[in-house]
């Protein structure tokens, strides 16, 4: 057996994800976030807050509870089960940010929490910069 | 021609071993085997990798005292884990004011800490020497992978790094088990990049080391009462023993692997098992020794299998070698 058969043999026998599982976790329990920012959202503007400040207050209410969870090691349990459920609201980017930034606290202030909390959402920051840009300037040639 | 097989004329003997795990390998099938466990995993230490080199120093330090052996009598220590320059055994074991060498073998670690100690006593430069290793699944976690904390799904095939250490006495005298013959591994790689596929990554070094040896020895896998892998977990398991019988070795009677093992894989939710050098250090320290030691196994193959993959060979594409050290394990000579 060369190299390439082998590859082929052993991704052939090797068990795969539960795709149809999977997709319904991240559907209900992605579901479930996105209504609770409906809630919240719902109930600033109830308290008296005007829209525009509730469009800043729901994300920041999410964030928040993702990292307290991330802290409090309960995140990564729900992200078990829900996978890109909870990965693709803002609640997966809040914990990217915050778990670098726990697990590195032994190395330090700046070259442990510092240097390392962008490892995970760096790309992201970078890229969404990145495409941000090349699309203001394709909006600025077209107007 | 190379020399293959490495049979000891005076072979060397385990004196003592002791085992230490965390919770949930404690909470795994050989639970009750292991000597030492913590509930927390962190064995009291701030950091993670603290932690592991703590697990080794306790390790050890049983092991010792169940050989009735001080440090002062200890010639040698070969140990190794999976950290970056292997700093958990240094500073782990640094208290012990013993001539350290310090191993990277990945998960074949124990076995090749084994072989080496082995080849130290049999030619009489040293007359104790200590085998010791260690991995700690939140320092691995770290190194290799994600944070702690990263909310992420692991694939099937993929395996979880047992917070595990073991610690052996290899002596010139005593009653065994003993080392009779070893034989060294060589790097192989067939192609895979999957490091969540360790398993079918480390197998062809498992079934290469497998094949030699029984071609050398002219022997087959059922002239031995157990062959121990550590650790293929389920892919690499599967691997071995469906290429191993397309060559005319039928497996299946005698071969057992550490990572299938050591874990209840449904009931803990392991995927294929458990991996990491500790792993294979800690079930050959503790079950599979006391096995050989209350005679219910005699003639034991043990085979280490590392797979040699760093998070910067993963991220440059490169594909993983595997590493398959074998020790032979005998209680009655």
């Amino acid at each position: 057996m060369n190299k390439k058969e082998y590859s082929r043999y052993a991704e052939k026998r090797a068990k795969k994800s539960r795709l149809p599982l999977d997709c319904f976790n991240a559907f209900w329990v992605g579901g479930i976030i996105c209504t609770i920012g409906q809630i919240l959202k719902k109930f600033y503007l109830m308290l008296g807050a005007s829209e525009e400040n509730v469009k800043m207050l729901v994300p920041i209410s999410l964030i928040f509870a993702a990292v307290l969870l991330s802290g409090m090691g309960i995140f990564d349990k729900i992200a078990k089960l829900a996978g890109a459920g909870t990965l693709v609201p803002i609640t997966g980017f809040a914990n990217a940010v915050v778990s670098p930034a726990l697990d590195t606290k032994a190395e330090g202030w700046v070259l442990g929490v510092g240097a390392k909390i962008f490892t995970i959402s760096g790309p992201v920051i970078l890229y969404g910069i990145l495409s941000g840009a090349v699309y203001g300037i394709i909006y600025w040639m077209v107007h | 021609m190379r020399k293959e097989v490495i049979k000891f004329k005076n072979p060397p003997s385990i004196i003592s071993s002791a085992s230490v795990v965390g919770r949930r390998e404690h909470e795994g099938p050989f639970g009750n085997k292991f000597d030492i466990y913590d509930e927390k995993d962190s064995f009291g230490m701030p950091t993670w990798e603290q932690s592991e080199g703590e697990m080794q120093r306790q390790a050890l330090n049983l092991a010792l005292s169940k050989a009735s052996l001080k440090p002062c009598d200890i010639d040698a220590i070969f140990a190794g884990d999976l950290i970056n320059q292997c700093t958990s055994s240094s500073y782990g074991l640094l208290d012990f004011d013993i001539p350290y060498f310090g191993l990277y073998g990945a998960c074949s670690t124990c076995a090749e800490s084994l072989l080496l100690s082995a080849m130290a006593v049999s030619s009489g430069s040293f007359e104790h020497c200590a085998a010791v290793t260690s991995s700690h699944n939140c320092s691995a976690e770290r190194q290799f992978r994600f944070p702690l904390e990263y909310g992420s799904q692991r694939t099937p095939t993929s395996q979880w790094t047992a917070t595990a250490s073991g610690a052996f006495i290899v002596s010139s005298e005593g009653k065994g088990p003993h080392i009779v013959e070893a034989m060294g591994g060589i790097s192989t790689d067939m192609g895979i990049k999957d490091a969540n596929n360790m398993g079918a990554a480390m197998a062809p070094a498992a079934i290469s080391t497998l094949s030699r040896y029984f071609t050398a020895t002219d022997t087959k896998p059922t002239d031995y009462d157990k062959i121990i892998t550590g650790d293929l977990g389920f892919e690499g398991y599967g691997i071995v023993i469906d290429i191993m019988g397309k060559q005319g070795y039928d497996m299946r009677p005698v071969y057992t692997d550490c990572g299938l093992v050591i874990y209840d894989r449904q009931a803990q939710d392991m995927h294929a098992g458990g991996s990491g050098c500790g792993c294979s250090a800690a079930l050959m320290a503790s079950h599979f020794l006391d096995e050989i030691r209350k005679g219910i196994i005699n003639d034991v193959l043990f085979i280490g299998t590392g797979a040699l993959l760093s998070q910067m060979s993963v991220q440059q594409g490169l594909s993983i070698p595997g590493v398959a050290h074998l020790v032979r394990i005998k209680g009655e000579l």
